[in-house]
């Protein structure tokens, strides 16, 4: 097991770094010159070599490449923004609260909302429970969050009053939000344990403790949902990236100042030192939050341990 | 005689194609139906969107501004006059042709990858699928966001932005279907005739190893639809005055008080399109893996 987490983290790594590269890469290719975004309209030809020369962007791309990742990893620094001259970084972690807060908010109705209504409809297959349930969950995986944002706030604030449409404040504040980014989530998650659940139902362990005449409750609350959950912790992980990048687009919508509305701000003021880090930043966030769920398997599955040692023999005869 | 005589032997020894057992067992699913005629019929909306849409998408008339639907304008007008069912239906084109280009280039250039990792397997596999590690483990949109911030905001740099996403996905599917099919006789067969690598691997193991692509792609181009509506609603993607669904709902969004149809009609085209590839796709997966609906 010790193997198995050791071997995660330094799988781990290459990724991060990699990701790194990969948006540094991507957005060194911007058009247009951030010094002439910094000093305004009135800076000289002069002053804009020299801030050039001073502030690196004159170095080749290797040089420029280390420094930002030297910055990110030895001194968790994202550089500074464009427009504003601030640390990006401190920026990020006042926001990182209210992002994570919606997110988790979001993950937690997932959960409990979303693997009962999967397990129930598996359970009740082809009954109009499950009908209705997988259809609305169609439904749900089919609209565009920032739209059901903005008909909630159409219902819930302009025709009913009963919440604020945008800003922070409070916990009603959180309502909305967490609504319309939280049912995809929801949707998502109770189709797929429906069809996990599916699956278990019809293998032959199933069979064996229905044919022992056990109570079709226990068969299914001992047997079927431990094993069907497996593959829905895959979902919640890869729910989190979806819930940190649906943030973006959320965040704006409702005024929220976390780190996706960062992004959108650096987006619309050109600032693009800002969304280059708040990209990065999100996804490795994402990352770290995807190695808690390989970890999480390590504990969960037994079969995990099995699994690691066949692979490296795997690998030898590929 | 001859004739009648074969034919009344050889279609009871002949295995059906796929293709037809597919298409049997798709046309036997109200959903992936419903979800087939949607599509279609959001198809010939953005073909025919000149004669359809009783109005120019960008036609202005400042004295009928912010009107609440009517027989005159269905879905009402915005804040400069123009129809905003003529918008929707001239929308459709860049909404609908954005998510299928997009899926199109994303899911080719994966399963070249795919392929390429899958059938020369060592170092070739290693190292494209760390790549591909490393390009899956940023959320897509997210990636989209960088890139069209990169290459600016247009058609064509939507449709490239977006269709990196699809990578990762038909990458993996592609390379796991090469491995199975690497071994099997008629590559070996292929290989002894001195068949070229490329000729292999575009005649005989991608061809074998499309359908799981095929099911995953189709559900691929909802999210895509999806992701392009929420680039340009962030400002990104297609921009005014191009009609695309997003940036329609971007606009109204201030004026959602007075005018919510500017806001409601272009999200529920958003949800029909994506809904109707998801039930097809649904059903494509469910047609190509019947063990799932016994």
């Amino acid at each position: 097991m010790g193997r198995y987490i050791v071997s995660r983290l330094l799988q781990m790594i290459p990724v991060v770094v990699g990701v790194t590269i990969l948006v540094f890469t991507i957005m060194y290719f911007i058009p247009g010159d951030p010094v002439r975004l910094m000093l305004g309209a009135e800076a000289t030809p002069a002053e804009i070599a020299a801030a050039r020369e001073e502030l690196g962007f004159n170095d080749p791309y290797l040089v420029r490449l280390g420094d930002f990742l030297g910055g990110i990893f030895l001194h968790f620094d994202f550089g500074d923004s464009w427009v504003y001259n601030t640390p990006v970084t401190t920026e990020l972690l006042n926001r990182l609260p209210r992002t994570l807060a919606i997110a988790l908010i979001c993950i937690g109705m997932q959960i409990f909302i979303g693997i009962p209504l999967g397990v129930l409809a598996a359970v009740k297959q082809n009954s109009w429970v499950d009908r209705s349930a997988m259809f609305s969950a169609l439904f749900g995986i089919s609209m565009p969050n920032f739209w059901i944002g903005l008909m909630l706030v159409l219902f819930f604030s302009v025709r009913l009053g009963w919440l604020p449409p945008f800003g922070i404040g409070g916990p009603k504040y959180y309502i909305l939000p967490c609504l319309a980014l939280g049912l995809v989530g929801i949707a998502t998650q109770a189709r797929q344990t429906r069809s996990s659940m599916l699956e278990v139902i019809r293998s032959d362990y199933i069979t064996t403790a229905r044919a022992k005449g056990m109570s079709e409750s226990r068969v299914i609350f001992r047997h079927a949902l431990p094993n069907a959950l497996l593959p829905v912790i895959t979902v919640i992980g890869n729910g989190m990236g979806m819930l940190l990048a649906g943030s973006v687009v959320i965040e704006s919508v409702f005024a929220i100042p976390g780190v996706g509305m960062y992004l959108v701000g650096g987006i619309n003021s050109r600032d693009y030192a800002i969304v280059q880090s708040s990209v990065i930043f999100l996804a490795i966030s994402f990352a770290l939050i995807m190695l808690l769920v390989d970890l999480m398997y390590a504990f969960i599955d037994p079969r995990i341990k099995a699994r690691f040692a066949g692979k490296k023999r795997r690998k030898k005869y590929a | 005689m001859l004739n009648e005589t074969g034919e009344g032997i050889a279609p009871k020894i002949k295995r059906q194609s796929q293709f037809v057992v597919v298409t049997r067992r798709l046309s036997k699913n109200p959903l992936a139906v419903a979800g087939f005629i949607v599509a279609v019929f959001l198809a010939i909306i953005a073909i025919f969107a000149p004669l359809i849409a009783p109005y120019p998408y960008d036609k202005q008339d400042l004295v009928h501004s912010r009107e609440a639907p009517s027989r005159e304008h269905l879905f009402g007008t915005d804040e400069l006059g123009r129809d905003v069912f003529s918008r929707i239906i001239w929308g459709s084109r860049f909404s609908l042709s954005i998510g299928v280009l997009a899926v199109l280039v994303g899911t080719s250039i994966g399963m070249l990858i795919g392929a390429l990792a899958g059938y020369f397997g060592n170092v070739v596999d290693d190292t494209l699928m760390r790549l591909i590690d490393i390009l899956q483990s940023i959320p897509g949109i997210l990636l989209a966001i960088a890139i069209s911030v990169v290459l600016g905001p247009g058609f064509f740099n939507s449709v490239l932005a977006l269709s990196v996403g699809c990578i990762p996905m038909a990458c993996r599917l592609t390379r796991a279907a090469v491995l199975k099919v690497r071994n099997e006789e008629y590559i070996e067969a292929a290989i002894s005739i001195n068949a070229s690598t490329p000729r292999i691997i575009f005649r005989h193991v991608l061809p074998n190893s499309f359908a799981p692509v095929l099911v995953s792609a189709t559900m691929m181009i909802g999210g895509i639809i999806m992701a392009a509506a929420m680039l340009s609603f962030i400002g990104l993607g297609v921009q005014p005055p191009i009609p695309e669904w997003g940036s329609m709902i971007a606009g109204g969004r201030s004026l959602i008080r007075s005018s919510p149809w500017m806001v409601t009609f272009p999200g529920i085209f958003i949800m029909l399109s994506v809904l109707a590839f998801n039930m097809f796709g649904d059903g494509l997966r469910d047609a190509l893996d019947p063990k799932l609906k016994e």
